[in-house]
């Protein structure tokens, strides 16, 4: 692996903000940079999505007044800001650059965006053969459910273990949309949005943003806190194979193996991971991928507290997407919760002797196209 | 004929054959004339091997259903008045994979495996949309 670091992270605190995407970013690049012990004239690598209308790279540059010398605008769905960790350590390995600041902003709630059940239209060539079937991001998520069901008997109280242990760790972030406790029973009662996924089996909808600063380990050397290794990083898409495809297999299963070699790191050496939870299925499905249990056994893995903390497998330790945050492209607090463990920072959510995080983003839709990123983090 | 209030598809040069297709009432599948991999949706070119000689063979119009979901909600256009209705993917036999909408049946008795047909919509003079309904 590029030998880069993360050193300083910041997680919008905002749920619905009067502020703009623009000046998110603004106050989160500052905040980030603060924590790292760094100022904006250190900044000379700069990563951000495309995504948001209007606001790409080169807006947002223009903005905040930066002079990068790398620029990367990687745009894959909620899964591209992981994958701007990983370039921005390849892009420091090779020289390129060596403070890379990664920025991401949205008004989603605030601008009253249905993020899930919205018509989806990407102003694609194969817009034609299924924007007129009426798709929506939960229909897309919710076909692969309805499959995962008939193949493996996965039930739908298996998936609600997920959004249950999702808002226990909500109930620890003083941040999170949603702290209040749910139960099994209350995912299954909450409305059905698109069969076999309830609305509580979907993630929030949210403004927020964020920033993650990675640098070189020469800058590393004199900041103000421990700066968190980047051991092991991959990403992958997977997509419909011309008519061919297995559906319940995700991204995951190609970027998990990668980066846990990479890393040199076993699952059972995994302390926490963040898992990106658009939908309760989302996280089921790449547990399963990265290899924490058997294909099909997600159903079972997901039982029984495992994933709760103290369990042997804390995830989304923040209350996820599913009740903490989710302004439609929730990759950046991954690495920002990820990162905040691994410090010990985490306050009452916080992963007794967290060494090892990982972190896995999914971007796009699993029922057509998506892509997945993997990071493997340590403390160093 | 009533106002089509759904997303019509945005037609192409690449795209038109398999909608004069649908205009016959016929669904078409595309087939690579190199290597004799079949494909959907059409394309320029085989996703299999990249060659671009290309043959478009009508389909049976069977298939089975691959996968399923009844929406209760929705903001897509049209759709959000006829709630709910089923989006799925159909295997057809001559091997791929198609995004549909299930049409014609109790959403509530759909299986994975039920063996469906193809039926069309004449929503214009130039679009009739391909769906499936139980066969």
């Amino acid at each position: 692996m590029p030998d880069a670091l993360i050193a300083g992270v910041h997680e919008f605190p905002e749920r619905k903000t009067a502020k703009s995407v623009l000046e998110i970013q603004a106050l989160s690049a500052r905040a980030a940079l603060a924590d790292a012990g760094l100022s904006p004239k250190d900044v000379d690598g700069y990563f951000t999505v495309a995504g948001n209308p209007g606001v790409g790279p080169l807006a947002t540059v223009d903005y905040l007044n930066l002079t990068p010398r790398y620029v990367d605008g990687t745009t894959i769905g909620g899964s591209s800001f992981v994958a701007h960790v990983n370039h921005a350590a390849a892009a420091i390995a090779e020289g390129r650059c060596r403070v890379a600041l990664i920025t991401y902003g949205s008004t989603s709630r605030s601008s009253g965006i249905a993020v899930g059940t919205r018509e989806r239209i990407a102003g694609e060539y194969v817009d034609q053969f299924e924007a007129l079937y009426g798709i929506s991001t939960v229909g897309l998520y919710a076909l692969v459910a309805r499959r995962h069901m008939h193949v493996y008997g996965t039930t739908s109280a298996q998936l609600a273990e997920i959004a249950v242990a999702c808002r226990r760790h909500a109930g620890l972030n003083p941040l999170a949309l949603y702290r209040d406790p749910i139960t099994v029973e209350d995912v299954l009662k909450s409305p059905m949005i698109s069969s076999p996924l309830h609305l509580l089996d979907c993630c929030v909808i949210t403004d927020g943003g964020g920033a993650v600063v990675v640098v070189h380990p020469d800058v590393a050397r004199d900041l103000r806190k421990p700066p968190v290794r980047i051991l092991g990083s991959a990403e992958a898409v997977a997509h419909a194979r011309a008519g061919h495809r297995d559906y319940l297999t995700t991204a995951a299963a190609q970027t998990g193996p990668r980066a846990l070699a990479e890393a040199s790191v076993s699952h059972d050496e995994i302390d926490m991971a963040m898992i990106y939870d658009s939908f309760t299925i989302t996280v089921l499905m790449t547990l399963e991928d990265l290899g924490f249990c058997k294909k099909g056994e997600g159903g079972a893995f997901v039982s029984g507290e495992r994933l709760r903390l103290g369990g042997e497998l804390p995830i989304n330790t923040d209350g996820g997407g599913l009740s903490s945050n989710h302004p439609g492209m929730r990759g950046i607090f991954l690495v920002v919760e990820a990162v905040k463990q691994l410090r010990g920072e985490c306050g009452e959510r916080q992963v007794q002797d967290c060494r090892t995080a990982l972190v896995h983003g999914t971007g796009g839709t699993l029922g057509t196209r998506h892509s997945g990123a993997t990071l493997v983090l340590g403390r160093a | 004929m009533a106002e089509y209030a759904k997303p019509l598809p945005e037609i192409t040069a690449e795209s038109r054959p398999f909608w004069e297709g649908c205009k016959r009432h016929q669904f078409l599948v595309q087939r690579c004339r190199a290597c004799g991999a079949r494909q959907h949706y059409p394309r320029g070119i085989c996703a299999a091997c990249w060659g671009d000689d290309l043959e478009w063979l009508p389909s049976a119009g069977r298939g089975t259903v691959y996968a399923f979901t009844v929406t209760y909600r929705t903001q897509a256009r049209g759709f959000r008045d006829e709630l709910p209705y089923v989006l799925a993917y159909v295997e057809l036999e001559e091997g791929v994979q198609v995004l549909t909408n299930l049409v014609g049946g109790d959403p509530e008795a759909i299986r994975i495996g039920m063996p469906v047909r193809v039926t069309f919509e004449d929503v214009s003079a130039e679009v009739s949309i391909p769906r499936f309904t139980p066969a």
